[in-house]
């Protein structure tokens, strides 16, 4: 029933040729309008930047580029002072300790579920850590409100506060107030957040390695830590570098989740386990309560940062796959 | 690289040795995050009621005492700002997708391509940012409208990307084929091309929608945050509007017992919902997934 309807469909075709006006402007049409759904993209990513350097010129202006970088001050109530310097600060000690944490264990696990790992350990495993991956930053945050924090506080800050207070109390401020909310809680939150996504994408760039490798160190009589070490991770190298930076960019942008356990503190300079703030942390909080225009032209500035510095991580991450890795291909 | 004085025996055991190692790291990161949806589940589970589905929030003090508040104006809110972000994310992504797979030779491709992966890691937050330029100042208020734009900025970048891949895998044999019987190349993309790959395409869609829905950062100074139930439906598009994730932010930092809990049932009700939707997304294809 179905071809035979399909064939007169097509004899009908035949039959009268379509005007050239259908094919040839249809063409056109179909051409421009899809040329500017994609140009939309690029507009859309233009007017970003357009629009945080305009919103933010306000402050730009007052406190000057360097200035407003460099200020350790923010004073959102009395002085109407604002500079940048402590979230720069706040959201790369974050991002980078998290990465840090974050990056050989995720390699580990994808070494694990590609190489070692049995079909179906691997198969629940890699699907567990897309799961996880997908799970909302603000859920993950409600747990550390709740459960992580406090538990954090009574174990370790508490416990270390004391010791420290008792033995060397000049580093008390190194140390900072054991209230559960701060840097550290956030970064190892923030660690645990990027390891999945890190994980997803050392995995696919595992998976690409062609298996000529793997049996080429085979017949050697390499060993299987010895394939890995030689043919797989050398090859997968660019991929798992690019994967790292874009789970380095994810962690800068990371906002909910560290805006409810970094403690939000405005000044600098921070300590060890106190209270801080990142760039995304500031916009969140401040933002909807902020009245002064400067304030907000301020919070707008530290979006453009954050706008500038995500730019650079991905460009870099682009850069590292089209350049270190050895297929030139893409990851993901 | 393998160096001849070590005997067989010692590589075997450094190769036993890194097994563990990668078992032991594997088990000590999986351990907690699977804690994590654990007491999401726990705790959630045993604030779930029948009045969290059926009544508004009203004021802290309506919880205080005892009375039932729930989030029906939360999730209503919510399907109402997610779905306008698909309807208005899709042609944009969509179209995207096709201009990067069907004219790959066009000289905006390598740009757009650039451009479009940048965008997909450029913090939601900026994407909210934008919204409230570009919808919420013009508008003079909050709305469930600019909401929709912010988390359509989040999707179409996922969906564009999806959509490339997704029409990709089509072999170009279909194509010839269409182009042999005479038909000019939209139609070829629309009638042959697409819908073959409807399934990646529809996969590419729950994943930008699993995406979005979790999303906080963008909605906090564009759809707002709203303890009522607008008084007319146009309110939902034109006025504040209570969304799921960013609810639950507010809930989970407010100083009320009675929230705290409630924050817990969005939270399980929330991850329910992206897990439900990615799992789908996985169902439907093995394909690789596009964050």
């Amino acid at each position: 029933m179905q071809s035979v309807r399909e064939d007169h469909k097509a004899r009908d075709i035949i039959k009268k040729p379509l005007p050239i006006i259908y094919r040839w402007l249809g063409d056109k049409i179909f051409l421009i309008v899809v040329f500017i759904l994609g140009l939309s993209i690029i507009f859309l990513a233009f007017s970003m930047a357009w629009v945080l350097y305009d919103e933010g010129s306000l402050a730009i202006k007052e406190f000057g580029v360097i200035g407003f970088l460099k200020g350790s001050v923010w004073d959102p109530g009395v002085r109407l002072v604002f500079g940048a310097l402590p979230f720069l600060f706040g959201t790369m000690v974050t991002s980078v300790v998290a990465i840090a944490i974050a990056f050989f264990p995720a390699i580990a696990i994808a070494i694990f579920i590609a190489e070692y790992a049995p079909k179906w350990i691997s198969n629940i495993i890699e699907n567990l850590v897309h799961l996880i991956a997908a799970i909302p930053s603000v859920v993950v945050g409600i747990w550390g409100i709740f459960v992580f924090a406090p538990w954090m506080r009574e174990t370790l800050y508490v416990p270390a506060f004391n010791w420290v207070s008792n033995y060397h109390p000049s580093f008390l401020p190194l140390l900072g107030n054991p209230m559960g909310y701060g840097m550290t809680t956030a970064t190892i939150i923030l660690a645990l957040m990027i390891i999945p996504y890190t994980t997803a994408l050392a995995k696919d760039a595992i998976s690409q390695v062609p298996k000529e490798q793997r049996e080429a160190a085979w017949a050697l009589g390499a060993t299987r830590w010895e394939v890995i070490r030689m043919a797989v991770l050398p090859y997968a190298r660019g991929g798992i570098l690019a994967g790292a930076m874009l789970s380095f960019g994810r962690a800068i942008g990371e906002t909910m989740a560290v805006a409810m356990l970094i403690g939000n503190k405005n000044t600098f300079p921070f300590s060890i386990i106190g209270p801080a703030a990142t760039m995304p942390s500031v916009i969140i909080n401040e933002f909807r309560e902020a009245v002064e225009n400067i304030h907000l032209s301020s919070l707008m500035a530290i979006g453009l940062a954050l706008f500038v510095i995500s730019l650079l991580v991905n460009l870099i991450a682009a850069y590292i796959t089209r350049k270190f890795s050895i297929t030139g291909g893409q990851v993901v | 690289m393998i160096k001849p004085k070590k005997t067989l025996r010692q590589r075997n055991i450094k190769d036993r040795f890194m097994v563990s190692l990668l078992v032991l790291s594997t088990i000590i990161v999986m351990t907690p995050l699977l804690i994590i949806i654990a007491y999401v589940v726990i705790n959630g589970v045993s604030a779930l009621n029948w009045d969290f589905f059926t009544q508004e929030l009203g004021s802290p003090a309506r919880a205080m005492q005892g009375k039932p508040t729930g989030l029906i104006h939360t999730m209503i809110g919510t399907a109402v700002v997610d779905f306008l972000a698909l309807i208005i994310a899709i042609p944009v992504g969509v179209g995207a997708g096709i201009m990067l797979s069907e004219y790959p030779d066009n000289k905006l491709n390598p740009l757009l391509r650039i451009i479009n992966d940048t965008l997909n890691g450029m913090p939601a937050i900026l994407k909210g940012l934008l919204a409230f330029a570009l919808i919420v100042k013009p508008m003079g208020t909050f709305s469930g409208l600019s909401g929709g734009f912010a988390l359509a900025f989040v999707m179409i970048p996922i969906i564009a990307r999806s959509t490339e891949s997704a029409l990709m895998s089509i072999p170009w044999s279909i194509r010839e084929a269409g182009l042999a019987i005479g038909l000019p190349r939209w139609r070829v993309v629309l009638s042959t091309v697409m819908p073959a790959a409807r399934t990646g395409l529809v996969t590419g869609f729950l994943i930008a929608f699993a995406r979005a829905v979790g999303e906080a950062a963008p909605l906090m100074f564009t759809s707002f945050g709203n303890n009522y139930l607008p008084n007319r439906w146009i309110g939902m598009l034109l006025g504040p509007v209570d969304t799921l994730p960013q609810r639950l932010y507010s809930l989970a930092i407010s100083p009320y017992k009675e929230w705290h809990a409630m924050g817990w049932a969005a939270g399980i009700v929330l991850l329910f919902f992206v897990m439900a939707l990615f799992i789908m997304a996985r169902l439907l294809t093995r394909k690789k997934v596009y964050y």
